[in-house]
């Protein structure tokens, strides 16, 4: 194979347009601009390790099925660590967006990674309300009868029927999950290409 | 970029300041080694509530003639189900968004019929139940006018409907085989046997709950027990979980409208909340373009405090 041929390869201008977009020093930076000293850094990363414990657990959750919890005091212990790491996850996205949102951390070009953000956070919603009504306990029966008016209001009730249990379990076992760490991933990707924002020049000439 | 041309509330100038060592791999270890302990820490504190599911076995055990009047609401089309629209029945037009009727032009692609899949369907599984099998000739039998009467004169005399000696007891005349029909399904249900019809519908394997679900929510018990674990609508409904523990907290705002005029008093409530929550949501998401939105961060200086270090160093040199 030619030099040439190798250079128009699909895979080789992937390869460089990614390097060129995401160097390594950028994707795995071993230094921060100083103003990167903040007690409201660690929520983005707090966010992050919740998902981890999240996904951990509901992993361990599937393998016995979704009637083992009730069961098994195993598998309830394993229940409370999917449930609390859960409230960890949304509190500390909800400190998160909050930080973000007094930080206007969209300047400079960084709309996407709030967008990427605000859709992963109603991604999460969804996630964790699919749990909810499929927990297969009085909880989901409340929940699922409750909420069927507010969807069937929309008119998405017809095809997504949330007293249907075993389409509400494969949404927040599959398809919610995928969505959410295909975003999440995205938005940390979009973090590390655009930086952190920077603090407002408050002694800058403005046009506002 | 000309700095006439900047706006502070969109853009950002490059950084040209220091930088100090970071090490993320170590910082992202730290933090899922402290999020997992917190996380076993609480788990073994708190737990997680697990209130085991009402059956319609349960209910009709418990409440024989509330589980009774809910059988008899399916059977004359005044339950919650009967009157609702879609996705069941075309029975009303459903909740309407100024001029968008959303559910009524998706249509019934839930279909559910109360008389056929709650009260005959079921009937028709009981085994070696001759006078069952007569009246259930009786009712295929007859017209619609016919069953219609029966049952309106059935409904009239239930007000005073009893549970005595495990059976539901009405003094009804001329109600052709009604009386049968809501004795025979109040047993059945108290059974097990009920729990298993609906389910098992759509053949032997099943997932989906919807007939057992919608029949249990017309009922009062459900309602009654969610009360009493405070977890109704005027209660912060779906919010909250049963026991002492946070729910879906993140659910505040969208229940919050719950509790205020209009929303808690107008028919159309449902569909008036989702439709704020999405203007709400598309707000937040299209924030970084909504001129005034995105300049309460600058004007309200909480960035001040976020970068306390670095504007005191900016101050200081």
């Amino acid at each position: 194979m030619s030099y040439s041929e190798i250079e128009r390869q699909w895979t080789t201008r992937l390869r460089r347009r990614f390097v060129r977009l995401l160097p390594p020093e950028k994707l795995l930076p071993d230094n921060q601009p100083t103003y990167v000293s903040s007690w409201i850094y660690v929520f983005g990363v707090t966010t992050l390790s919740a998902l981890m414990v999240v996904i951990a657990s509901g992993c361990v959750l599937a393998i016995r099925g979704p009637q083992w919890w009730h069961t098994s005091s195993v598998g309830h212990f394993v229940n409370s660590l999917h449930l609390w790491s859960v409230e960890i996850f949304f509190f500390a996205m909800v400190v998160h967006l909050w930080g973000k949102y007094f930080m206007a951390a969209w300047r400079g070009g960084r709309s996407m990674t709030w967008m990427t953000g605000v859709v992963t956070f109603l991604v999460s919603i969804a996630t964790a309300f699919t749990g909810y009504v499929s927990q297969t306990n009085f909880d989901s029966q409340w929940i699922a009868t409750q909420a069927k008016d507010g969807i069937n209001a929309t008119g998405a009730g017809a095809y997504f029927n949330v007293l249907n249990m075993g389409q509400m379990l494969m949404w927040h076992i599959v398809l919610l999950p995928l969505v959410a760490v295909l975003l999440t991933a995205l938005h940390v990707l979009l973090v590390r290409v655009k930086g952190v924002v920077p603090p407002f020049e408050e002694h800058a000439k403005v046009n506002a | 970029m000309s700095k006439k041309n900047f706006r502070p509330d969109v853009d950002a100038a490059p950084w040209k300041g220091g930088y100090s060592p970071y090490d993320i791999v170590k910082e992202a270890t730290i933090a899922l080694v402290i999020v997992a302990l917190l996380t076993v820490i609480l788990a073994t504190l708190f737990g997680s509530p697990d209130e085991p599911a009402i059956t319609i076995k349960t209910w009709s055990n418990a409440a024989p003639v509330d589980f009774a009047v809910t059988a008899l609401s399916e059977l004359n089309g005044t339950s919650g189900v009967a009157q609702y629209g879609a996705p069941y029945n075309t029975a009303s037009k459903g909740q309407a968004l100024g001029p968008l009727t959303l559910a009524k032009w998706v249509g019934p692609r839930i279909p559910v019929n109360t008389v056929t899949d709650f009260v005959i369907d079921p009937l028709k599984a009981l085994p070696d139940q001759p006078l069952l099998t007569q009246g259930l000739k009786k009712w295929k039998n007859a017209s619609h006018a016919t069953r219609q009467s029966w049952v309106t004169n059935y409904t009239k005399a239930s007000n005073k409907m009893t549970f005595t000696n495990g059976a539901i007891v009405v003094n009804a005349t001329n109600a052709g085989p009604v009386p049968l029909f809501i004795d025979d399904l109040t047993q059945m249900a108290q059974s097990g046997a009920l729990d298993q019809a609906l389910v098992t519908q759509a053949g032997f394997y099943t997932t989906d709950y919807t007939l057992p679900l919608l029949f249990l929510a017309d009922g009062s018990y459900l309602a009654n027990q969610a009360a009493r674990q405070h977890l109704t609508g005027d209660q912060w409904g779906m919010m909250n979980e049963t026991g002492n523990y946070p729910g879906q907290a993140w659910l505040w705002l969208y229940t919050f409208w719950y509790q205020v005029a209009p929303f808690n008093s107008s028919g159309n409530g449902d569909v008036l909340v989702w439709g704020l929550m999405m203007a709400l949501s598309a707000g937040l998401l299209l924030t970084p373009f909504i001129p005034g939105l995105r300049s309460i961060p600058r004007k309200t200086r909480v960035y001040r405090l976020i970068w306390r270090e670095h504007y005191q160093s900016v101050e200081e040199s």
